[in-house]
């Protein structure tokens, strides 16, 4: 029996491409495929360790912050540089700010078609739209009959026009959709709403870093000054605008994000498939102390096992033991047989066995991705929102534990329902709402120490090569929004001698190991019915609740020269 | 599906936007695109009569910075170009479709519209491995390319790795990238470099052409004029204190502190040809100069490779300017005529460099 085919996968981003075995109308097996390598590791031998972050920062532009975090992290802990009070906040704050920007963005922009019916939307009564606004947000502003009114009238217009552009063979109609034409309709006009609110929030990068996407860092500190007294730096007028823009963010999550996501879930409690394996991993981060006192996180590490929340196990990015990368059905190849490798031993040699020229599927019986698989202890491992809640939710921290159960107690669901599509999504909300406070938190902390006495803002004592060690080795984690993410440097005489990351999506994305074990997306959509394969509504709701990143996700290779294709076009 | 000639204007209309405001937002652009108040009616005029244009975007090696960056436009703003400006009928990060129904979307666009089309390519192309690094639908990244660009009416190369190769094809380029215009030949081509370009800057260059109905004037890089012409230095907020030989020495010293110039941090704003210091980045917030990092030049060509990106290029072995940050600080300093002399040098070593884009790429 052929597998049915999705590639692309789109609203992610970058290149993935899924298999799925159908009998009956479920989905019996699944195999996940990144389908696109640049090899940016190997770019990154020999140039300065200082230089690296802007490198690996471009792995991925939409989690723009996150690669450079753990990049510089990695360098200053080889170099063992310790960052001013202030730094460490002002990184707090622009991974907070990416959580908040990254999570909203996902929820209306790249996962709510998967429960939303645009076209039904056109059937609402913008009155009783309006009235179920008011009911689920009280407080946001935009909610009268004539904002939902002029929101259908844009909607309407636009399908008439017959160019239904970025909206055009969406699976509208499908009985998969849930919601009453009123919940459409709000979920479009937010739609509208996270759009142009989402360019605000990340204006906190461009005052400390200078742009967004891939705003600057720089090792050993951050490179923006603070002088209060200056009127060439960060001042009270640019605190102001960050103080805005952060109250501006927190109230549309808490508003409008939240609000719509426990109504949207309330008609989707039957979405119980895509739970996967159990496993959870997460490194921790948001330091209130130093990166290297992980009792200091806010955001928790540690590892869950077979959906176990009465034991937490200890994870440790640099324990050799713990995590392996193997690649007997990724496109590489290891020297001296197919053992797995610790990131900071990592070998990269590509190894290309799949078709030539165009194909229609893959052998997934060999090598079928270039994505590797990375495991903890052996296990398949999920990591992402819905690790962060469980592992909070496990060790009893407060505002985890609390968030946790507040949404559990309001869609009236037993713990168990977080094993699921429909809970991984969920927690990202919880996340959003915890990080949002958080965020306040940390510009709080920022402005009490500026008020203690203290601006600085970078540790000059490394900053110049001379003063390094010949050969030197650090680990850097950050948690991204989609998960733990690590890279692993290796310096040597002045320059990067090896480099590797392991990211979220390469966890989530793996395709199975040298024990036949799946990724957590194989699983995950392994057992998922389907109401019509030819339309693969439910493996888009379960991929994208992971929010995949596929440029993340693709390692490096060593390969030959190619001839080169040049494309000629008549006209 | 029908093909109705709908203008922005009848949309505007049918919106109940009125007359005054809809002028309002041809002005907006007529700034956006760098033009006179003059060209208002001229925009309004074209806004009136014309179509929404069909744009497909494709995407290849890349990081999606370049689509987050347009996400960020703040004038027009995102929702006002895909639902009323153009229609985007292809956009991986963004439509709905998936998979088959997603190529079907494509096809259907590219079929109906035979040469009307905008392609805009964000990503380099990898042509080893007889292109197998990018496959979407089971397709070579080289081969669709081909497809989308043998019927558009133009190209648009979005970022520095569409335009010059970007990141995949630094050092040692492993995967063999190309730029689009190095595969794409017999049609228009428009380089829009930045890693990513600016929001405003990306609407910008499609405002112009679906206003004007016709390229925008290009450099010898194939860059627009408007955004491109002059160099993040000419117009720094920290321009006075190079003339005045004045340098921060190291991150948060006193010369940080007091805004003073960047350059012996690595500063690359002297050979960067951008719209940064002018537009600046998120609706003006600030750029990188003015929030204390140096400049990395991530608009011009090999950029990744013209590092380090702290030390300045007059420090290192091989470099053509000749001069360093001391001497160039002194020179400025004792004589202006002298700040403007190496200037100009810089200049003419950009401008006269010719563009690499043959012996690129490939070369693993």
């Amino acid at each position: 029996m052929p597998k049915i085919v999705i590639d692309p996968i789109t609203r992610i981003e970058g290149h993935l491409r899924v298999e799925a075995q159908v009998e009956n109308n479920q989905i019996i097996n699944a195999w996940s495929s990144g389908t696109m390598v640049r090899g940016l590791e190997l770019i990154v031998k020999d140039r300065d360790p200082r230089d690296v972050w802007a490198f690996v920062q471009r792995i991925c532009g939409v989690c723009t912050t996150t690669h450079a975090l753990a990049s510089i992290r990695a360098v200053e802990d080889a170099l063992n540089i310790r960052i001013p009070k202030n730094a460490n906040l002002i990184r707090n704050i622009m991974l907070c700010a990416q959580y908040l920007q990254d999570h909203t963005v996902h929820f209306y922009h790249l996962h709510a078609l998967d429960w939303v019916d645009v076209v039904s939307a056109l059937k609402a009564d913008p009155q009783a739209t309006a009235e179920l606004a008011q009911t689920i947000s009280p407080r946001w502003p935009k909610s009268s009959p004539g904002y939902f009114k002029d929101t259908q009238a844009r909607l309407k217009t636009f399908v008439e026009s017959g160019q239904l552009g970025i909206f055009a063979n969406g699976y509208w109609g499908h009985p998969g959709y849930k919601l009453p034409p009123e919940g459409n309709l709000m979920a479009v006009a937010h739609y509208l709403e996270a759009l142009s609110w989402q360019k605000e929030v990340v204006k906190i990068h461009t005052i400390f870093g200078g742009k967004n996407p891939h705003p600057n860092f720089v090792v050993g500190g951050v490179p923006a000054s603070l002088v209060m007294d200056g009127d060439n730096a960060i001042n009270i007028e640019r605190l102001n605008l960050i103080s805005g823009l952060i109250d501006q963010a927190v109230d549309f999550v808490e508003q409008v994000y939240i609000p719509d996501l426990l109504t949207i879930a309330s008609f989707y409690k039957d979405v119980t498939y895509g739970g996967g394996m159990g496993n959870f991993l997460s490194f921790g981060d948001l330091p209130t102390d130093d990166i290297r006192n992980p009792d200091s996180f806010l955001f928790p590490r540690g590892v869950i096992l077979n959906q176990n929340l009465q034991e937490v196990l200890e994870c440790d990015p640099k324990d050799p033991e713990q995590i392996l990368e193997f690649v007997d059905h990724s496109w590489y190849e290891y020297e001296g047989g197919q053992q797995g490798l610790h990131p900071s031993e990592g070998q990269t040699k590509f190894k290309y066995t799949g078709p030539k020229g165009e194909y229609q599927e893959l052998d997934t019986n060999q090598k079928y991705s270039w994505s590797k698989a990375p495991r903890w202890r052996g296990h398949s491992m999920e990591v992402g929102p819905l690790a962060r809640c469980l592992l909070g939710y496990a060790k009893n921290q407060p505002e985890w534990k609390d968030g946790v159960d507040q949404v559990l107690k309001k869609l009236d669901l037993p713990a168990t329902a977080l094993f699921s599509t429909l809970g991984r999504t969920a927690a990202r909300g919880i996340e959003t709402k915890i990080t949002g406070q958080y965020l306040k938190r940390f510009f709080n902390d920022l402005i009490a120490n500026i008020k203690s006495g203290d601006q600085a803002t970078f540790n000059q004592s490394k900053w110049d090569p001379a003063t390094w060690p010949a050969e030197a080795k650090g680990a850097g984690i950050c948690e991204a929004p989609r998960g733990a993410l690590g890279h692993w440097i290796h310096i040597k005489n002045k320059k990067t001698f090896n480099y590797s990351a392991i990211v979220p999506t390469t966890w989530n994305a793996s395709p199975n190991d040298h024990k036949g074990q799946q990724g957590p997306y194989e699983a995950c959509l392994t057992g998922t019915p389907m109401v019509d394969p030819n339309q693969p509504l439910e493996i888009l709701r379960t991929i994208h609740s992971f929010d995949p990143c596929m440029a993340c996700a693709v390692h490096l290779m060593d390969t030959q020269d190619q001839e080169v294709a040049v494309v000629k076009v008549m006209s | 599906m029908r093909q109705q000639e709908k203008t922005v204007l009848d949309l505007f209309n049918r919106r109940k936007v009125s007359r005054r405001d809809f002028l309002q937002f041809c002005a907006f652009m007529a700034a956006a695109i760098g033009l006179e108040s003059t060209a208002v009616p001229q925009i309004a005029a074209a806004l009136e009569t014309k179509p929404r244009p069909p744009v497909i975007w494709l995407h290849f090696q890349e990081c999606t910075g370049c689509s987050e960056s347009f996400l960020r436009t703040s004038h027009p703003i995102l929702a006002d170009v895909i639902f009323d400006l153009i229609s985007l009928d292809y956009h991986e990060t963004l439509q709905a479709a998936a998979g088959l129904q997603a190529e079907e979307a494509k096809l259907k666009a590219m079929t109906e519209n035979k040469g009307k089309y905008i392609l805009c390519v964000e990503g380099s192309i990898p042509a080893g491995e007889n292109g197998q690094y990018c496959t979407i639908g089971g397709k070579p990244a080289t081969k669709l390319l081909a497809e989308a660009a043998k019927d558009c009416a133009a190209v648009i190369a979005w970022g520095s790795c569409a335009a010059n190769g970007g990141l995949p094809a630094a050092n040692p380029n492993p995967t063999g990238a190309k730029t689009v215009d190095q595969l794409v030949k017999g049609k228009p081509v428009i380089n829009v470099p930045g890693c990513p370009p600016i929001a405003e800057v990306m609407a910008g260059v499609i405002v112009h052409y679906l206003t004007f109905d016709k390229l925008p004037e290009l450099d010898f890089a194939g860059r627009p004029k408007a955004f491109y012409d002059h160099r993040i230095h000419d117009k720094c907020n920290r321009r006075a204190y190079y003339d005045a030989g004045m340098f921060a020495e190291k991150f948060d010293d006193e010369g940080a502190k007091q805004g003073w110039c960047l350059y012996k941090l690595g500063c690359k704003g002297p050979t960067t040809f951008n719209s940064c210091s002018t537009i600046r980045w998120n609706n003006g917030t600030s750029y990188p100069i003015q929030s204390g990092h140096p400049c990395i030049g991530c608009s011009e060509e090999n950029f990744w490779d013209n590092g380090p990106f702290y030390t300045h290029l007059a420090d290192m072995p091989g470099m053509k300017i000749g001069w360093n940050a001391d001497q160039i600080g002194l020179a400025a300093t004792a004589v202006t005529v002298g700040g403007i002399a190496v200037h100009t040098a810089a200049t003419t070593v950009i401008k006269g460099k010719e563009k690499k884009s043959e012996q690129k790429g490939g070369n693993g």
